[in-house]
């Protein structure tokens, strides 16, 4: 027997503990979606986990527990599992919404590396789990198991609400950004002598990173980054089309948040991008070949 | 004492240190004729360590004459101080070729003098203190199971397990599956914790002796120590252990070195072998020792942890009351023991929780094994469990 305890439904959450998740994935060792969760786990202490029959969303909600920000990535599970068997709460509603810690799912993966199967499902010992049982080659004719029970909330379905996709703001400024790896050390550096950096950009592919203190003032200037072409909804061109190229979109940032989201990244994405509203809000968006993630990072006063 | 260790017995005697400065901030040092004895021992007790280099290990082994007392010198050193020798093991591999190590009682420095190529001596001298006989009481022969599997195995299954993770749970069944899982402590939330589990079927295992099914709780750290020694060294590595709260017995061996790790583990506090568990607990000798039973808390709410009690006995001579609880072959308790003992009492009565250790495991018992007849036959590592089980003494 492969699991050591079935699904069992408690009779005070029958309604809640519905939820069926079995997936069973070898693919799952692909370097992808192990950095991705590596990322999130730096990014978040807990997130919201949402499965639906084709994509997983891991999702980090504007809570003021968060310092405002928030966080939307997206997975394609065909890429990863071999099977996926999920049964939401209600047919109409087919989803499941659970409350993880992404550093715990990170590290049961990372036992995935080698890895024969791996199998995930929703089980319930002790409290609601996320099983992750990883079948790992071994020396002698049988394999090991390595089980890992991940605790999790299942989120019901009245507050499934407050878990959608964040619209893509109406920005001034949206440019590439530089090479992530050359962006965090300098990140790192001005660190050490503020806790918020300025980061502005404008249409003509420059963007500055800046901090200021009664001390020392450090700006770091990156040019011909470029600026991703985005067509609004209705077809016509971006409003932003009528802004001067020169004129700098601003916003001053938290800069751990910033670092944090830099110093997770492990794979250098396909595109990587910004998109500044001045002043309110930065939209960080970091695309792999078959993952997105969105950060929302607001604004200090 | 002087021996010099030379070629790749070097680097194996940097990985010894290594693996004994995971375990106690005090390096003890005892040249007999089996051979060069290092030892450690953790601050709470619930971990000991030997090496026992045979002198076959050294190129050159002059164990030294005993004292006037017929006593064999023995010391202690910072281990801090004795690691920073042998702190960078590629460096030592590369250019050591022979170490020197030498004690001088009458001098007040151990010197250990390495002899590296293109001509350079390094000399380090270090300051030691006499000190007791650190001496854990334990027989493997007594416990019930036993594994021997290679290292890299035992590595491969912590591995699993985070660096943080301060206990592991061994558990063995007699159907010949044997796992490994972290241990999640009273304080921590089971709702919260992601809990891990490993499991090896016996045919991964060069030897499987298991009488019943049992689990085992020992930290972690001081037994990833062992294990990183034990990889590099190709030695299989034994396992001994019995029921919870009984020590779990960690042995490599081979003609030139024998290495011994006692662990205490955590007793159960619902299964009835806690009142076995007693048996390793010394005792003062006018027994007012407090007897650790279930319903005693005075450790505050938390009933899994006694105090250790350790003793480590020096051979003082005839004239101290005699324990009633040590059968007769270890009769003489010294001073040592009745300054411990109070000082036990008083921690037990002030015990604050927070303070560290915070997990108090059971104890192992360090006795007296010698007599002053005894002095010269020091039978090794390993020992017969010298206490009997007190329960129902005062």
């Amino acid at each position: 027997m492969f699991f050591p305890t079935e699904l069992q439904t408690t009779t005070l959450q029958a309604k809640l503990f519905c939820p069926v998740l079995e997936v069973l994935g070898s693919h799952l060792l692909k370097l992808y979606p192990i950095g991705v969760i590596n990322t999130i786990a730096k990014l978040a202490k807990t997130c919201t986990l949402r499965l639906t029959v084709d994509k997983l969303y891991f999702i980090l909600t504007d809570k003021v527990a968060n310092g405002g920000v928030s966080m939307w990535c997206e997975l394609s599970q065909g890429n990863f599992f071999d099977e996926f068997q999920m049964e939401g709460v209600a047919a109409e509603h087919n989803e499941i919404y659970l409350e993880l810690t992404p550093e715990n799912l990170s590290r049961a993966l990372k036992t995935a590396q080698n890895a024969k199967m791996v199998k995930i499902k929703l089980t319930n010992k002790h409290c609601p789990c996320l099983t992750v049982a990883v079948e790992l080659p071994s020396l002698s004719s049988s394999s090991r198991i390595v089980t890992h029970d991940i605790p999790v909330g299942v989120i019901p379905r009245r507050l499934w609400n407050d878990f959608r996709e964040p619209s893509v703001p109406d920005f001034d400024v949206s440019i590439y950004l530089p090479v992530l790896k050359t962006m965090k050390s300098v990140v790192e550096r001005m660190k050490n002598l503020s806790n918020c950096i300025v980061l502005e950009a404008n249409l003509n592919g420059e963007m500055n990173l800046k901090i200021e203190t009664d001390l020392v003032s450090v700006t770091t200037h990156f040019k011909g980054l470029g600026n991703p072409p985005w067509v609004s909804e209705d077809g016509s061109q971006n409003s932003t089309q009528d802004r001067d190229p020169e004129s700098m979109a601003e916003a001053r940032i938290d800069i751990r948040k910033l670092l944090q989201l830099l110093a997770g990244q492990q794979v250098n994405p396909t595109k990587a991008l910004c998109n500044i509203v001045s002043k309110r809000i930065v939209h960080f968006i970091l695309l792999h070949e078959e993952v997105s993630l969105q950060y929302f990072i607001p604004a200090l006063a | 004492m002087r021996c010099l260790v030379t070629g790749g017995n070097v680097k194996v005697l940097g990985k010894a240190v290594h693996s004994l400065s995971r375990i106690g901030d005090e390096l003890y040092v005892e040249p007999t004729e089996d051979g060069l004895s290092l030892r450690a021992v953790n601050s709470s007790r619930s971990a000991y360590t030997c090496f026992l280099f045979a002198p076959l290990f050294f190129q050159l082994y002059e164990e030294g004459s005993p004292d006037p007392d017929g006593e064999t010198f023995r010391c202690k050193v910072l281990m801090k101080s004795f690691l920073s020798v042998f702190r960078s093991l590629p460096s030592l591999e590369k250019m050591v070729e022979k170490c020197l190590i030498s004690l001088n009682p009458r001098a007040s420095r151990l010197v250990v003098q390495l002899h590296c190529k293109y001509g350079v001596t390094k000399t380090h001298n270090l300051s030691f203190q006499e000190c007791e006989l650190l001496q854990a009481v334990f027989d493997k022969e007594l416990c019930a199971n036993m594994l021997r599997a290679p290292a890299r195995v035992l590595v491969d299954a912590v591995i699993h397990f985070p660096v943080t993770l301060a206990e592991v749970t061994l558990g063995v069944s007699p159907a010949g599956k044997v796992s490994f899982r972290n241990y999640l402590d009273e304080e921590t939330e089971p709702s919260r914790t992601m809990v891990t589990e490993l499991c090896l079927s016996e045919d991964e295992f060069q030897d499987v002796q298991v009488q019943q099914q049992s689990h085992v709780t020992f930290c972690l750290k001081e037994f990833r120590g062992l294990l990183s020694f034990a990889e590099s060294s190709n030695l299989p590595l034994n396992i001994h252990f019995d029921s919870p709260g009984r020590p779990a017995i960690f042995t490599l061996s081979d003609p030139l070195l024998e290495v011994h790790l006692v662990l205490a583990t955590l007793s159960d506090p619902n299964s009835s072998s806690q009142v076995r568990s007693t048996t390793l607990q010394a005792r003062p000798a006018n027994g007012a020792f407090p007897t650790a039973t279930p319903d005693d808390d005075f450790m505050g709410d938390d009933i899994d942890s006694y105090m250790i009690a350790m003793e480590t006995t020096c051979e003082e001579g005839p004239g101290l009351p005699s324990s009633p609880t040590f059968p007769q072959r270890c009769p003489h308790p010294g001073a040592a023991l009745e300054s411990e003992s109070s000082t036990m009492e008083s921690d037990l009565e002030g015990a604050v929780p927070g303070t560290p250790p915070q997990k108090k495991f059971r104890s192992l018992f360090f006795g007296s094994v010698l007599t002053q007849s005894q002095a010269g036959t020091h039978p090794g590592p390993s020992q017969d469990v010298l206490a009997e089980d007190s329960e129902g003494e005062s």
